[in-house]
C-alpha cells in the first residue's frame, strides 16, 4: 500500500479496496516503526489525522472526493497548522502552537488530504542538510550516513522512505530541488507567487515559494492542482487562473527544445553525477526534444547574490522574533534589551545568527549600496541570461545538485561549501522561475537529480516533460533498500 | 574582507543577539568568509543596470479600507511567555 502513487490510492480508496483510516492508520504504524530511524517528523499528528481520515472516508462514500481525498501526506513544519505545534525547526518555536491554518495547508485539507505529520527541516529553512534542525538531522533513507539534503530534508527523507504519499516543501534557493535529488524523489518548486506564502513562515520573502514534493511527476501535479492559485492573504500571490497541470502530462515531446545550460556541466560537478545527468539528457532525446546549447554567463554570480538578498530579508522578517508575543523568552531578563538579545540567542542556531548578522551588515548605514543594491542589480542580470536562454529553448535542463548526498557532519563546520551545494538551483530562485528536480540514473547507488526550469507560470510544462520522462525511465520507482 | 572583533560585536548588537566574546574572533572569521563570497559580484559590471527587487515586477494590490480580521487575541495570546489581563509583559522599561 505504502508504494502505490496518489492516483493508485485514490483508485484504491473509492474502489473501497481500503478505507482512509485503514491507509492513515498503516502509514502512521511505518512512520513509528520503519521510518522511525530517520528522524524524518518533528510531529506526528495521530489523532487529528485518524479524525481527518474518518471524514475522508464519510466524502468518498458520498461520492464528493477529489483525487487527494483520504491520501496520506505530510507538512514541512513551516507551514502553519491550526492547534498543531508549528516549530520551523527551531528552539525559537519548540513551544510555538499555530492560532491558524496557513493557505497551502488549508487547500490540500480542502481537496481532502489527510496529514499525518509535520516534517524535519532545517531551522527556519536555512540550510542544505537538515543538519541545522533543533529537532536533530535527518538521515537520507538511501545510506543512513548521509544527509537527505535541506532545508525540506523531512519531506523528502518521508517522501523517499514511503512514509507518506506525498508532502509539502518550500524553496527559498533549492530546498525542495536539492533534496529531492539527494532522496531521489519529484520535487517542484512553482513560479514565485504561484502558490500563497500566507501562513508559511517567512524566511527570505521575495524568494520563497511552496511545493510539492512526491514519487512521481503525475503525484506533483496532483498536489500542485490543490495547493496553487490566488490568495488575497499574500500580497504577492499572483492573480491568474491555475492551469490544468495533470490534463497536460500527456502531451507529446516531439520538437520541444530544451537547452542544456553549459556552465552547469563544467568545474564543480562530480563526474558521476555529470553521466548520470547526460543519460537523462539522452532519454529526453529519445522522446523527441531537441537538445540545444543555452548560456547563463552570470549563473556564478547567484550564490553570492543570494548571500546578501536572503540574508538581508532573513534579518529583516525574523527581527520579529523577541520573546515578547510568541517564541522562546529568556530567565530572567534584566532589562528589555536583555530579553531581546539572550531570547534570540538561545532561540537561534548558530547558522540562523550567522544568517541574520550577514543580513544586518548588508543592511547596515553606509553599505547598503555595495551589498543589497549590488545584489539587486546582479539580480537582474541574472532574470536577464534565462530570459535570453528561453528564446532558444522552451525548458532548460542541468543537474539539480553538483554532487550524491554526502556525509553527516562533512559539511556543516564550513558554510560555503554547504552554499555551494546550490549553484545549479539558485539562480532560478532569484529569477523567480518554475524549477523542478526528477530522478536521473543512480550514480554509485545514490540519487541524482535532472533539474528542469520553465519559463514564468509554465509548471504544467515541467510537468509534462517530467511525465513524459517518466512514462519512458523508471529511475523514479527506485526504493530505498529496506523501506 | 576581515571582520574585528569590534565589528561582530557592533552588527550583532544591532541585530539584537547575545555574541558571547569569547567567540566573536571565530564568528568574525566565519561571517568574512561569507563577505569573501558574496564580494565576488564585485565582478559584474552593474553601473547601468536597474536593481530588481522582485521577480515578477508587480505592482502591489490594493484592497478597500475595511475591517477583515475578528479578535483572536485570545488564541494568539496563548502562545505568548508571560501575559496579564490581555498584556503582554515585558521587564520594565521605564523607571
Amino acid at each position: 500500500m505504502h508504494t502505490k502513487s496518489i492516483a493508485e490510492l485514490s483508485a484504491a480508496l473509492r474502489g473501497g479496496d481500503v478505507s482512509s483510516v485503514e491507509l492513515t492508520r498503516y502509514m502512521l504504524q511505518r512512520i513509528k516503526t520503519t521510518g522511525e530511524s530517520l528522524n524524518s517528523f518533528i510531529t506526528v499528528t495521530e489523532e487529528l489525522a485518524l479524525a481527518q481520515a474518518a471524514v475522508a472516508d464519510q466524502r468518498i462514500a458520498a461520492g464528493e472526493a477529489t483525487p487527494l481525498t483520504g491520501v496520506p501526506i505530510a507538512h514541512k513544519d513551516i507551514f502553519c497548522t491550526k492547534d498543531v505545534r508549528t516549530s520551523c525547526g527551531s528552539r525559537m518555536l519548540a513551544d510555538f502552537v499555530a492560532p491558524y491554518d496557513a493557505t497551502v495547508v488549508g487547500r490540500l485539507q480542502s481537496a481532502g488530504a489527510v496529514m499525518l505529520g509535520k516534517t524535519n527541516m532545517d531551522e527556519f529553512a536555512m540550510g542544505s542538510s537538515n543538519e541545522t534542525s533543533y529537532f536533530g538531522a535527518v538521515r537520507n533513507p538511501w545510506d543512513g550516513a548521509t544527509v537527505p539534503g535541506g532545508s525540506s530534508g523531512g519531506s523528502a527523507a518521508a517522501v523517499a522512505a514511503r512514509l507518506c504519499a506525498a508532502a509539502t516543501g518550500t524553496d527559498t534557493g533549492g530546498s525542495i530541488r536539492q533534496p529531492a535529488a539527494l532522496t531521489g524523489i519529484t520535487g517542484l518548486k512553482p513560479t514565485y507567487g504561484r502558490c500563497s506564502r500566507w501562513g508559511m513562515i517567512a524566511f527570505a520573502s521575495s524568494l520563497d515559494q511552496a511545493g510539492p514534493m512526491t514519487r512521481s511527476a503525475e503525484d506533483a501535479a496532483l498536489m500542485l492542482s490543490a495547493m496553487a492559485g490566488f490568495d488575497e492573504r499574500d500580497s504577492t500571490s499572483a492573480e491568474r487562473p491555475v492551469d490544468d497541470y495533470v490534463g497536460g502530462l500527456g502531451n507529446p515531446l516531439q520538437g520541444l527544445r530544451v537547452g542544456i545550460v553549459k556552465e552547469f556541466m563544467g568545474d564543480g560537478l562530480d563526474a558521476g553525477v555529470g553521466a548520470s545527468v547526460q543519460a537523462a539528457f539522452d532519454a529526453l532525446q529519445d522522446l523527441g526534444v531537441e537538445l540545444v546549447d543555452v548560456s547563463l554567463p552570470n549563473a556564478g554570480l547567484s550564490v553570492p547574490a543570494y548571500y546578501v538578498v536572503a540574508p538581508a530579508e532573513c534579518s529583516s522578517n525574523l527581527a520579529r522574533f523577541d520573546g515578547v508575543r510568541y517564541g522562546h523568552r529568556c530567565e530572567a531578563p534584566r532589562d528589555l534589551e536583555d530579553l531581546y538579545k539572550r531570547s534570540r540567542s538561545e532561540g537561534f542556531g548558530a547558522e540562523v545568527q550567522r544568517r541574520i548578522m550577514i543580513g544586518t551588515y548588508a543592511l547596515s548605514a553606509g553599505y547598503y549600496d555595495a551589498y543589497y543594491l549590488k545584489a539587486q542589480k546582479v539580480r537582474r542580470l541574472i532574470a536577464d541570461d534565462f530570459r535570453q536562454a528561453f528564446e532558444r529553448c522552451d525548458v532548460i535542463a542541468s543537474p539539480t545538485a553538483p554532487e550524491t548526498a554526502f556525509k553527516l557532519g562533512d559539511k556543516a563546520n564550513d558554510p560555503v561549501s554547504m552554499y555551494l551545494q546550490d549553484i545549479y538551483t539558485i539562480a532560478v530562485n532569484l529569477a523567480g522561475l518554475p524549477g523542478m528536480s526528477v530522478p536521473a540514473p543512480a550514480a554509485d547507488g545514490m540519487p541524482v537529480g535532472l533539474q528542469l526550469i520553465g519559463n514564468y507560470f509554465e509548471e504544467a510544462r515541467l510537468l509534462n516533460v517530467a511525465h513524459q520522462l517518466q512514462l519512458a525511465t523508471d529511475w523514479h520507482r527506485a526504493c530505498p533498500p529496506g523501506f | 574582507m576581515s571582520l574585528s572583533n569590534d565589528d561582530v560585536a557592533k552588527i550583532a548588537h544591532l541585530a539584537r543577539l547575545a555574541v558571547d566574546p569569547a567567540d566573536a574572533e571565530s564568528l568574525g572569521r566565519e561571517l568574512s568568509t561569507i563577505l569573501d563570497l558574496v564580494a565576488q559580484m564585485d565582478a559584474a559590471d552593474t553601473d547601468e543596470v536597474t536593481p530588481m527587487a522582485h521577480p515578477l515586477d508587480m505592482t502591489q494590490r490594493l484592497r478597500p479600507d475595511q475591517v477583515t480580521e475578528t479578535d483572536h487575541r485570545e488564541a494568539y495570546q496563548a502562545n505568548a511567555p508571560a501575559v496579564e489581563n490581555g498584556l503582554f509583559l515585558v521587564p520594565k522599561v521605564i523607571e
